[in-house]
């Protein structure tokens, strides 16, 4: 158990995912690691992360601890790497029925900066900041083992983005892996161990 | 029984009303007097010639003849039905679901009538099968083609929502669910006001031509409760099946929403 322990698999590992627009990408993510994407608008960055997600058709080879996507149907790939879309879709007008588990989610809620009363109110009585932080509760809340994250603070002050930043170490120590895209290269710092940059759907490291 | 039988100039005499819809729309400056003369000569030839055509086939009572006059009859309703959405799916994706929406719904509630309440002798003679399926396609092709369009149309508009509950893992079923109930609901709701608004607020054609045949009424709203209950059955099963049918093509074996198979709108 020990020697396997030692060795053992990568949450994440991406060999040679491709598609029309996206140069191949091999990424390996350990546990509790998160890895940050930056780059221009319209370079690929959440293509990758859709890719990744099984969202859109592609190709290559994404495991998710040591086990292979291609053996796993969609919808059961996709409840453990969750995607959380820059701007999130609601299929519901209020907020409470996006969240199976209630206590859960309200626990996340005020660790996120967003008050009770909001889990009653309307989706669109949400500002596009407290729907952000919804969304990414909402995610959280089904505790997937790898979370992929496309500019989850884009639209919040610094004192939510620290909030929000918080809660995803907190779950990065639950020993899960994060794989963001980012406009802002000093999150990407604070965040992240590695960074790639992402320019005409081609991934260069930019830092280790 | 005693029909009183239409001579030509009866029908000279009441092609007036049509000169006067259409002096009416001269009047108002609508400019609809062609496509009110033209309509009317289009039912005019239209219909003389499904007359002649009946009369013929009626006259051989062949089974083939009448499997023919069927399969023409569903081919053009499929085609309506694949028509009357807005949006396309790629790779005649429209004609494919409503050609299955209609020939299955059609084929299983004709066969279900033919076979329980009617059972003419022999089972298929073209009198009660060609006009069954006749008032069965009308319906079908309206709910198949309603369901159709709200799938395909509202496909786009909840392309964020129906993502949303799949990056978080839902099946590709339990994310188009609410477009789907949406969808049939659409469908299925016209045959139900039409069950509802019967014999009060319009006498229905079947029932109104038969009692001008001579029937006696109760028997001929016997014949359209009968009716009735077919056309509700067929347009759920037709609505559905359009819908699940849109549904399969718009995703894919990994349960991915497909909206590169829906091309764009004309």
């Amino acid at each position: 158990m020990l020697a396997a322990m030692s060795d053992k698999p990568p949450v994440l590992r991406l060999r040679g995912v491709y598609s029309e627009r996206l140069s191949p990408v091999s990424i390996d993510l350990a546990a509790g690691e998160c890895a940050a994407i930056t780059g221009p608008s319209g370079s690929g960055k959440s293509l990758l992360l859709r890719q990744v997600a099984d969202l859109d058709p592609g190709h290559g080879e994404v495991e998710l601890d040591g086990a292979p996507r291609s053996g796993m149907r969609g919808h059961a790939w996709r409840r453990q790497v969750i995607y959380c879309q820059a701007e999130a879709g609601w299929w519901d007008d209020h907020v409470a029925p996006h969240y199976t588990d209630a206590a859960r989610a309200a626990e996340l809620f005020q660790r996120l900066g967003l008050a009770p009363g909001k889990m009653d109110a309307l989706v669109q009585e949400l500002s596009t900041g407290e729907r952000q932080r919804a969304a990414l509760a909402r995610a959280l809340a089904l505790a997937p083992r790898a979370l992929l994250l496309d500019e989850p603070t884009a639209a919040l002050d610094p004192e939510a983005t620290a909030r929000v930043e918080t809660e995803l170490r907190r779950y990065l120590d639950g020993g899960a892996a994060i794989l963001m895209v980012t406009h802002n290269p000093e999150q990407a710092r604070r965040m992240a161990r590695r960074g790639w940059r992402m320019e005409q759907g081609r991934l260069e490291p930019q830092w280790t | 029984m005693d029909v009183i039988k239409l001579q030509a100039l009866d029908l000279v005499i009441a092609s007036l009303l049509v000169l006067l819809s259409a002096g009416i729309s001269s009047a108002l400056r609508l400019n609809l007097q062609r496509q009110v003369l033209w309509a009317a000569l289009r039912t005019v030839v239209q219909l003389l010639l499904v007359g002649h055509i009946l009369r013929i086939v009626f006259a051989h009572a062949a089974p083939w003849l009448t499997a023919l006059v069927v399969a023409v009859m569903m081919a053009l309703a499929a085609r309506e039905v694949a028509a009357r959405p807005k949006a396309r799916l790629a790779r005649r994706g429209n004609g494919q679901v409503g050609a299955m929406a209609v020939v299955a719904t059609t084929v299983v509630t004709a066969l279900f009538i033919l076979s329980t309440a009617l059972r003419p002798e022999p089972w298929y003679d073209p009198r009660y099968t060609i006009a069954l399926v006749g008032i069965v396609l009308g319906s079908v092709l309206n709910a198949a083609s309603l369901a159709l369009d709200g799938v395909l149309s509202g496909v786009r508009r909840d392309r964020l929502a129906i993502e949303a509950r799949l990056s978080l893992g839902a099946t590709a079923h339990q994310a188009f669910a609410s477009l789907l109930r949406e969808s049939v609901r659409r469908g299925i709701v016209p045959s139900i006001n039409q069950m509802s608004a019967a014999g009060i607020i319009t006498l229905p054609g079947i029932m109104t031509g038969q009692i001008i045949a001579g029937m006696d009424p109760i028997d001929a709203a016997k014949y359209q409760i009968l009716l009735m209950f077919l056309l509700c059955g067929a347009s759920g099963m037709a609505a559905m099946g359009a819908a699940y049918g849109a549904m399969r093509r718009l995703t894919d074996e990994r349960g991915r929403l497909r909206l590169d198979r829906l091309l764009s709108e004309r």
